[in-house]
């Protein structure tokens, strides 16, 4: 059976930029955010890879990415992603940073998805399971409460679709443990965690094919406004900072004597 | 001060996790009324004065539990409710916020009412940032991050409300499985965390790799020293890339940015470079030390007490001597 499959995805610094917050008018922000390099959400990105995936697994399946971001940074973002698997986009041009609102976003996911206006029978949505920026995890959950969808799973590392279109679907828990469902049939919310998926190599073919429908859909990018119900008393980084004592030229015996005394502590 | 609901369920047997106690511990430093409710097998002879119970409830699923929580955030009337952050609760909460006209916060770590108002304290971009705040929307529904409060003792409730509620799911919970062929080497509650870098697989002093010694090294140290095992991103990552890794290591086991941020007393980081999107998750590890051959490593820099510059092969192997 061919799928649905809708992809919510933000943008995320790259994980290697220093981070500084700043006290902005209504919450704080990053410095320089405009200008930090930005990469597709890595659990999102993640969502996306397991998407092409089963989409390439049932043939007559659709991937589109529904992402809200500022329309400029997302365009730079979507150049490299583009390359990597074949998808088309819904664009919402909105904030998108660890200080704006996760609930407020999945109301704004949930209203631009409901307007696609899909027979629910075959979607799917996908999505990160939590984001490197808010890292709230319950953007998935508002996105399936406005859908109407009751089969919702967080976490997830592995889904595999059996004959009658039932699947069953591995969840991550508490203990280094995956607990597993069956879930009768589409529709239904997956927030996958890192799935067991490499990420795809880029393919410049699929990216100019990409691009010639990507284009297009930035520029109809919609103006969302993102309202925040939070109001911030600080945000700061932390104050931890270590000594670190640095050992060297010393034999290993010694050092393993001593951290096992640490140990033992 | 408002109306708080603490909200739990239970585990198997009707046991309740630790961190639901831990949230009953954050729900009273705040003071005022506290409601407890709770849902799931033997919900009726635990410690709520509302509870849910029955078969339905007894599995972890979405469609159950949020109508579940849904019911008793509604019975009891709290403009505030607390919960543990575990899976169950992580899955089910959000969406029944929105339901009910609330807003979630997750991850949360403290909570304090400098003002008379409710104040929620959680860390933002990977435990890169903490940020406090508040918020006017209600229900305001916080799950609490476990480790975050001594847990308190609580007795059974002397009298209980059970809820009935009707609802179906089209999901049942078939089982449960740990992803090692092996033993389990995920230990939530060791006092060590022992995290295996991505120089375990490089070539050595010799020019060849010694991966298979590597294997034996590290989980001859994890079953010494009973602690729990973390990877880095890059080291899992080289499965997935068909490299030779270490057999047991999943994605399960890595810690991060994109991986598990665990709180355990000790963290002893082994040929692991200790860049930030790594180190980001050893945010709540109090005693970090690292071995390294490279002095000038992120270790070195701030991010753990010692520092041994050595080869993790040599160390190791006399450590797991003297661990026996």
């Amino acid at each position: 059976m061919p799928y649905q499959i809708i992809v919510c995805g933000g943008l995320a610094p790259d994980p290697l930029q220093t981070l500084e917050p700043v006290n902005g008018a209504a919450s704080p922000g990053l410095k320089n955010e405009m200008m930090l390099p930005g990469v597709l959400d890595p659990w999102a990105s993640h969502a996306l890879y397991e998407a092409a995936n089963l989409a390439r697994q049932h043939p007559g399946s659709t991937v589109r990415l529904v992402s809200l971001a500022p329309k400029a940074k997302l365009q730079q973002v979507l150049m490299t992603v583009a390359q990597k698997l074949p998808f088309e986009l819904v664009a919402l041009d909105g904030p998108n940073n660890g200080f704006s609102d996760a609930n407020e976003t999945g109301k704004a996911l949930g209203e631009a998805i409901a307007k696609i206006e899909l027979p629910m029978e075959n979607v799917l949505v996908f999505g990160g399971w939590e984001s490197a920026t808010r890292g709230s995890g319950v953007v998935m959950q508002i996105v399936a409460e406005r859908l109407g969808i009751g089969d919702v799973f967080l976490a997830v590392d592995e889904i595999k679709v059996e004959e009658g279109g039932s699947f069953l679907v591995k969840e991550r828990v508490e203990g280094g443990k995956h607990m597993v469902s069956r879930c009768a049939a589409a529709p239904a919310v997956l927030a996958w965690a890192t799935g067991n998926l490499a990420e795809p190599p880029n393919h410049p073919q699929t990216g100019m094919a990409n691009m010639r429908v990507i284009m297009p859909s930035l520029q109809k990018a919609t103006p969302t406004a993102v309202g925040t119900g939070m109001a911030f008393a600080s945000a700061s980084l932390p104050k931890q900072v270590r000594e670190t004592r640095i050992v060297k030229d010393t034999p290993a015996g010694e050092i393993a004597r001593e951290i096992a005394e640490w140990l033992k502590q | 001060m408002e109306k708080i609901l603490v909200l739990i369920h239970t585990a198997e047997g009707g046991s309740l996790p630790k961190a639901a106690l831990e949230t009953l511990a954050a729900a009273q430093s705040l003071g005022g009324e506290v409601v407890t409710g709770v849902f799931g097998e033997g919900a009726g002879s635990s410690i709520g004065s509302l509870a849910v119970e029955g078969g339905a409830f007894a599995q972890a699923r979405y469609a159950t539990d949020a109508a579940a929580c849904e019911a008793l955030i509604k019975a009891s009337g709290a403009a505030i409710v607390l919960a543990p952050h575990t899976s169950r609760m992580a899955r089910a909460l959000p969406g029944v916020a929105a339901r009910l006209g609330g807003v979630a916060d997750t991850h949360v770590v403290a909570v304090n009412t400098p003002d008379g108002a409710v104040q929620a304290s959680r860390w933002f971009y990977r435990q890169r940032i903490e940020g406090t705040f508040s918020r006017t929307a209600r229900p305001w529904v916080m799950l609490i991050e476990p480790g975050s409060y001594e847990p308190v003792d609580a007795a059974p409730a002397a009298a209980v409300t059970k809820l009935e509620v009707a609802v179906g799911s089209r999901t049942q919970v078939v089982g449960y499985e740990s992803p090692e062929t092996g033993e389990q080497t995920i230990r939530p509650d060791a006092e060590t965390l022992f995290v295996a870098g991505a120089g375990w697989t490089k070539k050595q002093k010799d020019g060849q790799t010694h991966t298979p010694e590597a294997a034996e090294l590290i989980i001859g140290f994890v079953r010494g020293a009973k602690s729990s095992l973390g990877s880095s991103k890059s080291l899992v990552d080289m499965g997935s890339e068909g490299q030779s890794v270490l057999p047991f290591l999943t994605h399960l086991h890595q810690i991060g940015q994109t991986g598990s941020t665990p709180r355990h007393r000790k963290g002893l980081a082994t040929c692991c470079h200790g860049e930030e999107p790594h180190v980001v998750g050893w945010r709540f590890i109090r005693e970090r030390r690292a071995v390294n051959m490279d002095a000038n490593c992120g270790w070195a820099r701030g991010k753990a007490d010692v520092l041994y510059v050595a080869d993790a092969f040599e160390v190791m192997r006399e450590l797991n001597r003297l661990l026996g």
